[in-house]
C-alpha cells in the first residue's frame, strides 16, 4: 500500500465529506464498528524443498471495519482494514480492503475510493474476476484480495440489465512468499522487481465495463477490461534469464449461470490479449444439491468443473487442462457447521491437489475453520505446481468478534 | 314415494353444493385474506429470532427484512442478517412468483459475491431455525388447494395442501380471524407422513395504517424434535416508499456490504 495513494483517497473522501455535511437533509447517521481478531496456525508437514523454509507458521490478524450510513442507508462511508502478523516476512502485511464513499439514488450508484468487486459464477477457478488484485500470501485459493482505488458507476434499467464503469487509476502489485515462507518458487520474488510494461507504471489510467443481466433461469455477465494486467507475466530469454513484469491487456469475460431446480450450470471464459501473449481459458461445470436429506436440514451438494487455458503450463494458475471435483456439505444447524471437500486433478499427469474447507461458529461470536491442502503426486514437469510438492499443510483459525 | 325421491335428489344436490363451497369457500378466505392486506406497497421491519434447542440452550439472530408488494406477481423481498457478526451482511434477495419456482440470490459480503441460489430446497430450515424456507416466503394465494373446515365464532378453519410437490408438508391448517381482517392465528404443519410437525402461533397483533394486521411475535414449537423459534418483530416502516430499484442485484450488495 503506498501512502501515496492514501493520501489522494483521503483527500477525495474529505471533500466529499465536507460537500454532504452541508446539506440539511442528511438527517440521522448510523455508525458501525465491529473487530475480528484472528489467530492461526499453519503447519506444513513434509520436509521444505528449499532453504530458509519453515514448517511452523503461527500468526495473527485484525480486521476492524466501521460504516457510516445516512440519507436512509442511500448513502455511505466504509472502510474495511486489515493486518497480519506472520513468521514469513511478506506474509506480515496490512491493507486497506475498503474506503470508499457510496451514493444511490433511483437506478444509479456511485463509489468512489478503494473497493472490493467481485466478478464470476464457478468454484475451482476464478477467471473472470480481474478488478482486484489477489493477496497471494493470504490464502491459497486466491479468494482474498486487496483493495484497488476506483470510480465505480453502476447504471440499472429494468429491461436491459445492469451497466457497471469502472475507472481504474492505480495498480497493485502481487506480493509473493518471502525467504521464509512456503508456497514459492527457488528463487524468492521480490514485488519491487517487477516492472510494468506501461511507461506510466502504476499509475496507468485503466479502465472496465461489465453488463449483467438475468432472464428466466438465465444469469449472464459480459465483462472488459483494458490496462494493466493483475497477473505479471513472466518470459524467458534465450539465455535463459527470466524478465518478469505486469502487460497491458485487454480483457473480454464472459460468465453464464444457468439455475434449474437444483442443477446449477456454471460457465466462466476469457479471451486475453497483450503483446507478448494471448490466450483463451474456460471453466465450465455444474453443482447439485440434494437437500434437507435427513429432514434436519442437511445439505449435500456435488460440484464438477473442467478448466482449461490455453497457456498450457505457462499458466500461473497451474490449471491448464485439470479436473475439479468437490462436495459441499453444510448442516443448517444454529452453528452454521459446513465442510468443503475437493481435489483438483491434472488430465495429463498424475498431481492432484486434494482440499478440505471446514468451519463452525462456537457459541455467538467465535469461529473456528480448519484447511488442509494436500499436494499428491506432483508431477516434476509442472512448472509451477512442482514447486510447492512438499507444501502440503494443515490451517486451522479461531476469530473472535466485537 | 315421489317426495322421498325428491328428497334424496335435494340432499344430493345439497351435499354436492357443500362439497364445492367447501374447496370454493376456502378459496374465498385466501383470497378475502389477501385482498385484505392489499395495498401496503412496501415495508420494512427489524426482527429478532431465538433459536431454542430441546434442552433450552439459546441463540440468537437479527435481521432487517424489506417487502415490495407486488400485484401482478409475488413479492419481492431482500433480507439482511446482522447478527452473529460472523454473518453480518449475508443477505438474500428473493423475487416470488404467482407460479412456478422463485428467484433468489445470496450475497457473502467476505468475498463479495452475489450468487443465484437455488429455490428448490423450500422444506429446509432457514439459518438453523424450526421455520422453513417456505413458511417465510411470501404467502400467494395460488400456491396452495383449499378446503373449508369449520367456523367456531369469529374463527375460520381452512385446510390447504400446496401445490408444489417439493414442499415438506401434506397440508396446513389455518385458522383466520374473519373479524380482524382475516388475519392468521394459528397454523399447524402435517408433515410429509401426515402428523402433526409444527405448531405457529402469531401474537401482538398491531394494526398499522388502520388497516394491515402485523403478529409482532410468532412462535414456531416442533413437536416433533421439541425445538423452538421465537421471531419478535419490531419498529415496522410502510412510510419507506420502496421501489423496484430497492430490491435489485445491486441493491443486495448495498444492503448487506
Amino acid at each position: 500500500m503506498k501512502v501515496k495513494t492514501i493520501h489522494f483517497i483521503f483527500v477525495l473522501l474529505c471533500g466529499i465529506i465536507r460537500m454532504y455535511s452541508q446539506d440539511e437533509r442528511s438527517k440521522k447517521v448510523n455508525h458501525d464498528f465491529e473487530l475480528e481478531l484472528e489467530g492461526e496456525y499453519r503447519y506444513f508437514y513434509n520436509d521444505a524443498l528449499f532453504e530458509d523454509q519453515k514448517d511452523h507458521f503461527p500468526s495473527f490478524a485484525v480486521r476492524p471495519e466501521y460504516k457510516a450510513e445516512w440519507n436512509k442507508g442511500y448513502e455511505s462511508i466504509n472502510f474495511k482494514g486489515f493486518f497480519r502478523l506472520d513468521v514469513d516476512d511478506e506474509r506480515t502485511h496490512w491493507d486497506i480492503r475498503e474506503l470508499y464513499y457510496q451514493k444511490a439514488k433511483n437506478n444509479w450508484e456511485l463509489s468512489l475510493g478503494l473497493k472490493k468487486v467481485y466478478w464470476g459464477v464457478t468454484e475451482s477457478n476464478h477467471l473472470v474476476d480481474i478488478i482486484n488484485q489477489t493477496d497471494a500470501v493470504e490464502t491459497f485459493d486466491g479468494e482474498e484480495k486487496l483493495g484497488q482505488p476506483m470510480a465505480q458507476f453502476t447504471w440499472i434499467t429494468e429491461k436491459f440489465g445492469t451497466f457497471n464503469f469502472f475507472y481504474l487509476p492505480y495498480h497493485r502489485k502481487r506480493t509473493f512468499a518471502g525467504e521464509k515462507g512456503r508456497l514459492r518458487f527457488p528463487v524468492v520474488i521480490d514485488k519491487d522487481d517487477l516492472t510494468y510494461e506501461s511507461s506510466a507504471s502504476a499509475w496507468r489510467q485503466d479502465l472496465a465495463f461489465r453488463w449483467k443481466h438475468y432472464f428466466d433461469i438465465f444469469d449472464i455477465g459480459l465483462s472488459h477490461f483494458y490496462g494493466t494486467g493483475r497477473e505479471p507475466l513472466f518470459t524467458f530469454d534465450l539465455t535463459g534469464n527470466i524478465n518478469a513484469f505486469y502487460p497491458i491487456i485487454n480483457q473480454t469475460g464472459l460468465d453464464l449461470q444457468i439455475t434449474h431446480n437444483a442443477f446449477l450450470w456454471k460457465l466462466e471464459s476469457i479471451y486475453r490479449r497483450a503483446d507478448a501473449q494471448e490466450f483463451f481459458a474456460a471453466v465450465v461445470g455444474l453443482e447439485y444439491t440434494f437437500s434437507n436429506i435427513d429432514g434436519n436440514g442437511l445439505d449435500i451438494g456435488l460440484l464438477g468443473e473442467y478448466l482449461y487455458d490455453e497457456r498450457d503450463e505457462l499458466a500461473l494458475t497451474g490449471l491448464q487442462n485439470d479436473i475439479f471435483f468437490g462436495s459441499r456439505i453444510a448442516f443448517n444447524d444454529t452453528q452454521d457447521t459446513s465442510i468443503l471437500i475437493g481435489g483438483i486433478t491434472d488430465l495429463e499427469s498424475s498431481s492432484t491437489i486434494f482440499s478440505l474447507e471446514a468451519s463452525r461458529r462456537f457459541g455467538s461470536s467465535w469461529t473456528a475453520e480448519v484447511e488442509a491442502r494436500i499436494f499428491n503426486d506432483i508431477d516434476q514437469n509442472e512448472l509451477i505446481f512442482s514447486n510447492f510438492r512438499e507444501d502440503s499443510f494443515l490451517r486451522i483459525s479461531i476469530s473472535k468478534y466485537f | 314415494m315421489r317426495t322421498s325421491i325428491l328428497v334424496g335428489i335435494a340432499l344430493i344436490s345439497i351435499s354436492i353444493a357443500a362439497a364445492q363451497s367447501a374447496e370454493e369457500r376456502g378459496l374465498q378466505i385466501a383470497k378475502a385474506a389477501e385482498k385484505a392486506d392489499q395495498g401496503f406497497i412496501s415495508s420494512i421491519v427489524n426482527l429478532k429470532m431465538t433459536l431454542k434447542n430441546k434442552n433450552g440452550q439459546t441463540s440468537e439472530r437479527l435481521l432487517v427484512t424489506k417487502t415490495l408488494e407486488l400485484t401482478e406477481d409475488g413479492d419481492k423481498s431482500l433480507i439482511v442478517f446482522n447478527s452473529p457478526k460472523d454473518v453480518k451482511g449475508t443477505s438474500t434477495l428473493t423475487f416470488t412468483h404467482k407460479v412456478g419456482s422463485d428467484d433468489q440470490w445470496l450475497f457473502l459480503p467476505s468475498i463479495k459475491r452475489v450468487k443465484r441460489i437455488s429455490s428448490n430446497n423450500k422444506s429446509g430450515p432457514f439459518v438453523g431455525s424450526e421455520f422453513a424456507y417456505e413458511d417465510l416466503s411470501s404467502q400467494e394465494v395460488e400456491k396452495y388447494a383449499y378446503t373449508f373446515l369449520e367456523e367456531n365464532g369469529n374463527l375460520l378453519l381452512v385446510e390447504q395442501d400446496p401445490v408444489d410437490p417439493k414442499s415438506g408438508y401434506t397440508r396446513r391448517i389455518v385458522t383466520y380471524n374473519k373479524d380482524k381482517g382475516y388475519r392468521i392465528e394459528k397454523i399447524e404443519f402435517y408433515d410429509r407422513k401426515n402428523s402433526l410437525l409444527k405448531t405457529l402461533t402469531y401474537s401482538d397483533y398491531k394494526l398499522y395504517k388502520g388497516k394491515f394486521w402485523r403478529a409482532l411475535t410468532f412462535n414456531m414449537i416442533n413437536h416433533q424434535s421439541n425445538k423452538e423459534t421465537l421471531l419478535k418483530f419490531s419498529d415496522y416502516n410502510f412510510e419507506a416508499m420502496l421501489a423496484d430499484e430497492d430490491f435489485t442485484q445491486v441493491a443486495l450488495q448495498r444492503a448487506g456490504k
